[in-house]
């Protein structure tokens, strides 16, 4: 609670910050309609107008919030145009993607460090692989898959396993690696084989930094699986939301979909930071 | 199976016919480095009888770590022969021969201090009542009883280096190596855990190898000391004590104490040339 002062102060700084662009960026359509008219209009008179426009270039704190309110609790949950709906959509990928993408990192990092050829041969792959733009590579996927006949969601969470393993690899690699000598060495009096090194020695250290790039990767989860959403037709989950309301122009839309995106990324990491304090501190490692 | 590889000591005692316990012979290791081969030890000869309490001083490089890391199996000789309780270290570390003590504690910040001392007994394969009776055991024996459900944070440093010597005593190892394990400690701490080590090893009657930097350490500790020196790392003196094996702190100020305090000065002054 100590910390809430500092954070409301940015935010009203924010807010503040973010009315005054809205008013500047708002002003020249509403003078160029006066002008139309052949009006004029006084300072006071086009303020309230430049934050209650319909398809503002960027809508007012005030009229994000309502479309947010409206696409959360406005709606039936089953309804199209509800933000419940779309979120989950793109939850469930998400949440798949990150499941697969976190298991292939693992499984990868253990073979990074255990076998001196994977060592050499994957990362490079891994980071080559995180250098092409996904919005390239998403429609491919996506295309190659359909015509594979695998649909739904499984693509999309193919794309955000994509970008979540690999924080999961590099932070996990090192992780695993983190032991120093004196530690292995010490296995080693104990005549303690590479198993038993690994179980008792290798995966408790590697924790700490393995919960610190589960937290990158849920929200690279996020960003892939609304990436994917993009050029699927823009038929359910926040992405397509995000490029429906491109479509038409509705910015109040895009907006609320991101501020949708946006919670939902922090409390996936809140999550994740929430298992982290109690894996830790059952392991002890938190004081 | 660990029923077959209890110590074989008490026998050979009984008959008074003391083998070595360590034993080395023209022992020599080469690390072939970037800027080429390094002579880590040259011609090691040194004979380690049950029960001894020998130190290694000298100055960094002298090989003094590279020697117990050889009777550790940690490093391999490339020449000469090295055996611990009559087999070769690799034999005698399958077989659970001796315990080792490094500088830094190295207690999982993860586990208890009783937790740390299960490790290498799960390891070992203990079942699970005998790991909490050898905890216990241990764990009094540093004087660390009631200590077993704190976490090592909780432990100031020297608690933390008595747990990690608990650790190495857990499974009745006959040998105990100890790599400057009071290095990192100050001097007040550091005269505490000396005495406990030699009430610890009269009672136990293992047989102690010590790595140190101290010469007052060395002579208050040991039965034996073996000074070395540099480039390539050679034994230059071995000091039989003439100390009785009770011995209390203010031994430190007799004119014995000095006497041989000085001769290991000597000795590695001797060893270094004109570098000291």
């Amino acid at each position: 609670m100590r910390n809430l002062g500092p954070i409301l102060v940015v935010l009203a700084a924010i807010v503040a910050i973010w009315y005054l662009a809205a008013v500047w960026m708002n002003a020249a359509w509403v003078q160029d309609q006066a002008a139309r008219d052949g009006r004029t209009v006084s300072f006071a008179e086009l303020v309230p107008q430049t934050l209650s426009q319909e398809r503002p270039v960027l809508p007012a704190p005030h009229q994000v919030a309502k479309g947010l309110y409206d696409g959360v609790f406005g709606q039936k949950v089953s309804s199209k145009r509800s933000l419940v709906y779309h979120a989950w959509v793109t939850l469930s990928a998400t949440g798949l993607g990150f499941i697969i993408g976190s298991a292939a990192g693992m499984l990868l990092a253990i073979g990074i460090v255990f076998n001196r050829a994977m060592d050499l041969s994957v990362m490079p792959w891994a980071i080559a692989s995180q250098t092409i733009p996904i919005l390239a590579i998403a429609p491919m996927i996506i295309v190659v898959l359909n015509s594979m006949g695998v649909t739904g969601i499984v693509p999309k969470a193919i794309i955000s396993a994509y970008l979540s393993f690999f924080p999961v690899v590099v932070g996990m690699v090192k992780g695993l690696r983190s032991p120093d000598a004196m530690q292995l060495d010490l296995m080693r009096t104990w005549n303690a084989g590479g198993m038993t090194t690994f179980a008792k020695l290798r995966l408790p250290s590697s924790m700490p930094y393995l919960f610190a790039s589960l937290k990158v990767g849920i929200a690279a989860s996020l960003v892939g699986t609304i990436v994917g959403e993009l050029p699927t037709g823009a038929v359910a989950g926040l992405g397509s939301r995000l490029l429906s309301g491109s479509y038409y122009g509705q910015t109040v839309q895009i907006w609320a979909a991101l501020f949708a995106a946006g919670l939902l990324a922090a409390g996936l990491v809140a999550l994740i930071g929430w298992i982290e304090r109690l894996t830790l501190k059952r392991m002890g490692l938190a004081r | 199976m660990k029923e077959m590889i209890s110590p074989s000591v008490p026998a050979t005692e009984a008959l008074g016919l003391e083998a070595p316990v360590i034993e080395a012979k023209g022992l020599n290791l080469v690390f072939q480095t970037a800027d080429g081969p390094v002579q880590a030890l040259k011609d090691v000869n040194l004979t380690i009888n049950k029960g001894d309490f020998v130190s290694f001083i000298g100055p960094s490089g002298c090989g003094k770590t590279t020697f117990l890391r050889c009777i550790a199996a940690l490093e391999h000789a490339t020449g000469g022969s090295l055996t611990v309780n009559g087999m070769t270290p690799d034999e005698a570390r399958m077989r659970r021969a001796y315990g080792y003590v490094f500088q830094a504690a190295g207690l999982y910040p993860w586990r208890t201090i009783a937790g740390n001392i299960k490790l290498p007994l799960e390891i070992m394969g203990f079942s699970r009542a005998e790991q909490a009776e050898r905890v216990e055991r241990v764990l009094a024996l540093v004087d660390l009883a009631g200590f077993g459900k704190k976490y090592p944070w909780q432990l100031s440093g020297g608690m933390q280096q008595r747990a990690s010597i608990a650790r190495a005593l857990a499974f009745d190892a006959d040998i105990l190596l100890m790599d400057e394990p009071f290095g990192a400690l100050d001097e007040i701490v550091r005269d505490r855990l000396n005495e406990e080590l030699l009430k610890l090893w009269a009672r136990t009657g293992k047989t102690i190898g010590f790595v140190t930097h101290s010469i007052p350490e060395a002579v208050y500790l040991s039965t034996k000391i073996v000074v070395m020196s540099p480039r390539p790392g050679r034994i230059t003196d071995v000091i039989e004590s003439p100390l009785p094996r009770e011995r209390p702190l203010d031994m430190r100020d007799s004119r014995e104490f000095i006497e041989i305090a000085h001769r290991v000065r000597e000795g590695l002054r001797a060893g270094h040339g004109d570098e000291v």
